[in-house]
């Protein structure tokens, strides 16, 4: 038992480092292809060369993140083979056309037009060298997308049915898969995330060069291009935001209550602004109060979460001990029937190996009248049905908090490059340097919350992540967890290197 | 007559395709001659992948499934085994 535990948080940890420093390279990417993009439209309706050098700077320094980046995703295929066997195959005809759709497009899309961006200047046309840059922009984030639908099913699974004679989920509908609302709004809110993240990285590196009083022209044009694609990508985050909260409220609520600390369910529920948690032990004595302080905002989450103001939200203890009046099924119940679920597939299997079809058949009808809750008959305790209340809360209001601030910060920095005085405001100029590292704090809590939340669950109610492992050594999977480690880091130094050296090189240097 | 105007239809079509091929060879050839950072990434790139396929995957990421079984039938009977034994996670 100690082992196994062993082996699912080494194997949980590894696929959290692999994916959390995958992401310190992919939403740069996502957002940086629009904002080169953008420049060299200026550049092509302009006709102004000074545009063309600016778009070929900042196609430098994404070059240097996709370099960097690219494959580094590919390690978390290998832990799903390796560590996650189990899930790979149970998820597999699921996943399996997603992902290939993702590497067809992400190898004959982004490649071949990656390299008439680079290679093309003055070799192919002005509109088909614009036409490629637009497409790499598209292929990389149409490639999250299929990424994405993927996690989506996983957060709520629909349009595919579990078949128990292969132990496999298999599609029953693609399109049902493709727009599943969770899948949809976390695609758009995660690209749009990667936008403002750009836009930080642009607006940081410019503000950088004007405090140097370097390539002044340059930086103070590049600043009005991010923050007012910051801007516009930011508002749009905010109802994205409003979209995702709603989807989480509907399919996973244990993760919005986690989110929010709120243990006690209640009608007309406010979200908390700001908050200290007390300890998980005080809190169980007082779960209406959970707070040492908090500033709420009234009757906010019952709108964001049913776009009602006085509707109720449930609590972790209304969701864990389940509540008649609201009618929530307790999880000790699920775990009944997720029980029930895996007896009768067991007598499946067994009715099936010995012949005997008619009780076979009954055995299967058990099991689909059960399914949808299997994974709670794996749980030992009710309680395991909670994430990490204090992680996924503080990550979701860092997170909050930080887009925010990303939001003000554009307006700010937009007003003052239009009026033509950005440089002159110093103080503001450093803020948006110390901001460029927050974007990535706030990139990475966003996954945190998304997957930290979703726990206990590696497919939502169906299969919790004790089930989805292999049954491998944790050694070797402790091996494996410190040499990413190491990789990982020598190559986030060797992209900070040498970003740092291009970026002191300046527009001047070409690529 | 028809035969010949086949023949140098033919040959129109090889010349073409010849060329648009040697179009691409200098596209890329000029491309990779011509990089100065480039060169540097594409070292970093051929060095990942080395390391990634050469090493990680082939010394510590074997396909549990696919190395210990040999059938689609065998992978799920023991993905099954897994899912109805009854363990408590």
């Amino acid at each position: 038992m100690e082992n196994e535990l062993a082996l699912v948080d080494w194997s949980r940890a590894q696929f959290a480092l692999t994916a959390l420093y995958h992401w310190l390279f992919v939403p740069l990417t996502l957002g940086l292809t629009f904002i080169v993009a953008i420049m060299e439209t200026i550049y092509v309706k302009t006709g102004d060369v000074w545009w063309k050098n600016t778009t070929k700077f900042w196609m430098g320094l994404l070059a240097i993140n996709f370099a960097i980046g690219l494959a580094t995703g590919i390690i978390m295929e290998f832990e799903f083979g390796t560590n996650w066997s189990n899930y790979s195959w149970i998820v597999g005809d699921i996943f399996g056309a997603p992902l290939a759709i993702e590497g067809l497009m992400a190898f004959f899309m982004e490649s071949t037009f990656f390299a008439v961006m680079f290679f093309g200047w003055d070799k192919v046309s002005k509109g088909m060298h614009l036409t490629s840059t637009w497409l790499v922009a598209l292929g990389s984030n149409l490639s999250a997308l299929w990424i994405l639908v993927a996690n989506g099913w996983m957060q709520h699974p629909v349009g595919m049915k579990f078949n128990p004679d292969t132990a496999r989920n298999e599609m029953e509908n693609f399109w049902e898969v493709l727009f599943n609302p969770n899948g949809v709004s976390k695609f758009l809110h995660t690209i749009s995330s990667g936008y403002v993240l750009a836009s930080l990285f642009v607006i940081g590196i410019s503000a950088w060069y004007l405090l140097k009083k370097r390539e002044v022209l340059f930086a103070k044009r590049s600043m009005i291009v991010a923050a007012s694609f910051g801007f516009l990508t930011s508002l749009f985050l905010l109802v994205n935001g409003d979209t995702s909260a709603y989807n989480v409220a509907q399919n996973q609520p244990m993760k919005l209550a986690a989110m929010e600390g709120l243990y006690h369910g209640e009608d007309k529920a406010g979200i908390v602004a700001l908050g200290v948690l007390k300890p998980e032990e005080e809190i169980l004595k007082d779960p209406k109060n959970p707070f040492y302080f908090d500033i709420e905002i009234p009757n906010a989450l019952s709108f964001l979460a049913h776009h009602s103001t006085s509707a109720y939200v449930p609590g972790i203890n209304d969701l864990v001990y389940g509540n008649e009046e609201h009618g929530i099924e307790s999880v000790a119940s699920k775990m009944q029937k997720g029980k029930l679920a895996v007896e009768a597939l067991t007598d499946y299997k067994k009715f099936k190996k010995e012949g005997n079809d008619q009780k076979a058949q009954i055995a299967l009808a058990s099991f689909e009248k059960y399914q949808h809750v299997m994974g709670y008959g794996y749980l030992a305790e009710p309680t395991d049905a909670v994430p990490n209340v204090p992680i996924v809360f503080y990550s979701f209001h860092i997170m909050v908090g930080l887009g925010t601030w990303f939001l003000l910060l554009f307006i700010v920095v937009l007003y003052f490059s239009m009026i033509n005085e950005i440089e002159n405001k110093r103080l503001l100029l450093m803020l948006t340097i110390l901001t460029l590292p927050m974007g990535y704090v706030a990139q990475e809590a966003g996954w945190i919350v998304a997957e930290v939340g979703r726990q206990p669950w590696a497919i939502q109610d169906m299969l919790p992540v004790g089930m989805a492992t292999s049954n491998i050594s944790t050694t070797s999977v402790q091996i494996t967890f410190w040499l990413f480690a190491v990789l990982f880091t020598a190559l986030l130094l060797a992209e900070i290197k040498i970003m740092f050296k291009q970026i002191k090189i300046g527009p001047e240097g070409g690529h | 007559m028809t035969k010949k105007v086949l023949y140098l239809c033919h040959m129109f079509k090889i010349r073409l395709t010849m060329h648009l091929l040697s179009k691409i060879y200098h596209f890329y050839y000029d491309g990779f001659k011509n990089m100065k950072l480039g060169k540097s990434l594409w070292l970093i790139i051929l060095i990942k992948l080395v390391v990634m396929f050469g090493i990680v995957k082939w010394m510590f990421f074997p396909n549990h499934l696919k190395t210990n079984f040999d059938t689609d039938l065998q992978r799920g009977n023991y993905v099954l085994e897994q899912l109805t034994q009854t363990k408590e996670n």
